[in-house]
């Protein structure tokens, strides 16, 4: 994928980075087959479709039949990337992802488009603010929540170069290229630390991970540092970032998604039981109202200033404990 | 057909019959057996698919317990996966696990869970047990199948009041607009679902006529008649996928359990035991 013409503050909708390496991966593996539930467009297939014909099965609006094509594929050798609105895919096939793709083990790849509140205007039936919390109770799953266009990319390759199922959030909510060091890879179970800091931690990942840098660069300027790390992998999870993160003593975590069972709670879950610490939890309280993705990024806090304003909450609770 | 120490090629078709007979009597001795000692299981529905398994396995099936991922093998779906008295005894039999496992049927920690899981036992293509999953999975392997122009069919045994679940209904469209020719569904109408018979619970008839409005061509037989199950699933469907009704009785080769509804899972006391091992003798 070609990422240089990104210009200071130019934003890109991941699902392009998505279909563009599945093609790309297509043409030399003739496994790799997609299925949809009639969103051949919200998941930009279409140019797959032109060149695949035989291999984008569109099974029309039929979530749980698509789930058990996709694990029937995998059964006879296709390695099948299943997209469909994280909202659908998820929650109306959910007995279907545990049963014939994660109690099974069969080598499918979820890929929930335009996951969180990328429908903010049409309402909560299509926001997708639960899918980490439902799909984490299932064993054998990966979760992969990717940042940033390149991110998505590499989640991809990886997904197609491992054997196993996985779920891959692809977000529609425009985002910016994310600075990394030369040669960063991107692997299963690893985080990445885009910031080092040790006053506080922001663990963050998908589209709030550029947020997360911003506040962070906003607390510098008040002489605070703030490391940011960046746990696209929710499963597997990387616990000794978690850990390192924790030995700072005030952690926020910051997801576009619902504060239970995320990211946030995955973190919990090893601060809780490996090294205790003061803690904030950044996302969606409840059913969203209408508006735009952006609004309620706002209304949730969702914003470098609203991170910034946690990590100072926390770093005080810490202070005072 | 494979050739393993089961299933000799020189059989005649008589033989072939012969076997499939004497099989199917294995199979509902066993699952009587192994329901018996696990005091647990579903009778009524192991007795009345074993004869639909026992033809699949020793007169249909491309299979070989040698080589169970054979990426060309015949695919085999049991969606009924509540059923894993018969499943298990035909596997054990065709030589995919020992006869000797049977014994740890629903045992703590044994293989053989009371629904069949694919990472345990050699010859399970997929985890069933919540019902309306196997027809949606089966259309994917025939799919791929068709992309790949393989040789190999795509089976899978369904109950009769498992057709309740929507699930299903979604996946007969779909196979019937890609004319999965490659697919056989076979249904085990014993017409009684786990309290109540499927016609007073929500009912399914016209089921043929919903099979063919759905695009699949539809064959009724006596799902008793070995003959009559070999002739139909030994052949390949022409143009469409093939849903073959097969009229059976719950509880088949048991005189107290045929046609009882309470014997979905009910579990024999040691004198019912006996004449159930009699009458199957």
């Amino acid at each position: 994928m070609d990422l240089s013409p990104a210009g200071p503050g130019q934003l890109f909708d991941c699902r392009g980075a998505y279909s563009e390496t599945l093609e790309n991966l297509a043409s030399g593996d003739d496994r790799i087959v997609a299925v949809v539930n009639d969103s051949v467009g919200s998941s930009k297939l279409g140019g797959f479709g032109k060149k695949f014909p035989e291999r984008l099965i569109n099974v029309g609006i039929a979530e749980q039949t698509m789930i058990g094509v996709g694990a029937g594929l995998a059964n006879g050798g296709k390695v099948p990337f299943v997209s469909g609105a994280a909202c659908f895919l998820t929650a109306r096939a959910l007995e279907q992802i545990k049963a014939d793709v994660a109690y099974t083990r069969t080598n499918v790849k979820l890929c929930g488009m335009s996951s969180g509140v990328a429908y903010g205007e049409l309402g909560p039936t299509h926001h997708s603010i639960e899918d980490m919390g439902w799909l984490r109770l299932l064993p054998n799953l990966t979760i992969i929540v990717p940042s940033d266009r390149w991110e998505t990319a590499e989640a991809i390759k990886a997904a197609a170069a491992t054997e196993g199922p996985m779920f891959i959030r692809v977000s529609r909510m425009p985002v910016p290229d994310l600075k990394r060091p030369e040669g960063a890879v991107f692997r299963i179970g690893k985080s990445e630390t885009l910031r080092e800091g040790h006053d506080a931690a922001i663990i963050a990942n998908g589209t709030l991970v550029c947020r997360a840098i911003d506040a962070a660069e906003q607390l510098a300027a008040e002489g605070i540092n703030a490391r940011v790390v960046n746990m696209s992998s929710v499963a597997p999870l990387d616990k000794e970032a978690i850990m390192a993160a924790a030995r700072t003593g005030a952690v926020v975590t910051v997801e576009e998604h619902s504060v239970r069972g995320g990211l946030g709670s995955a973190v919990s879950e090893v601060i809780s039981t490996s090294h205790p610490c003061h803690m904030r939890i950044m996302g969606f309280e409840t059913f969203q109202p209408t508006g735009s993705p952006e609004f309620l990024f706002e209304h949730a806090g969702l914003t470098a200033e609203g991170i910034a304003a946690s990590v100072r909450a926390v770093i005080a609770a810490r202070d005072n404990a | 057909m494979s050739v393993t120490a089961e299933m000799p090629m020189s059989n005649s078709p008589d033989q072939v019959l012969d076997l499939i007979r004497a099989k199917s009597r294995e199979i509902r001795r066993h699952s009587i057996e192994m329901i018996y000692h696990a005091k647990l299981g579903h009778p009524g529905g192991d007795l009345s698919v074993a004869d639909i398994i026992a033809t699949l396995y020793f007169g249909v099936l491309n299979v070989d317990p040698a080589n169970p991922n054979d990426p060309m093998r015949d695919r085999f779906v049991l969606s009924k996966g509540h059923c894993t008295g018969a499943l298990y005894s035909t596997l054990a039999e065709r030589g995919f696990i020992g006869l000797y496992m049977l014994d740890t049927y629903m045992q703590p920690l044994s293989m053989l869970n009371g629904h069949p899981n694919r990472n345990y036992v050699p010859g399970v293509e997929t985890n069933t047990g919540p019902l309306g999953h196997g027809l949606p999975v089966a259309v994917g392997m025939a799919i791929a199948g068709q992309i790949d122009k393989a040789p190999y069919r795509v089976f899978v045994v369904m109950g009769d009041g498992e057709l309740q679940e929507g699930s299903n209904w979604e996946a007969a469209m779909s196979a019937g607009h890609r004319k999965l020719a490659n697919l056989t569904l076979v249904i085990d109408r014993n017409g009684l679902q786990q309290g109540a018979p499927t016609e007073q619970t929500n009912a399914l008839e016209p089921l043929a006529d919903k099979w063919r409005a759905f695009g699949w061509e539809v064959i009724e037989l006596d799902g008793h008649d070995h003959a009559r199950l070999l002739e139909v699933l030994g052949a390949r469907g022409t143009d469409r996928p093939r849903c073959v009704i097969a009229h059976t009785h719950k509880g088949m080769g048991v005189s107290y359990m045929k046609d009882q509804v309470s014997w979905h899972h009910g579990v024999p006391n040691a004198e019912q035991y006996e004449i159930a091992m009699r009458e199957l003798a």
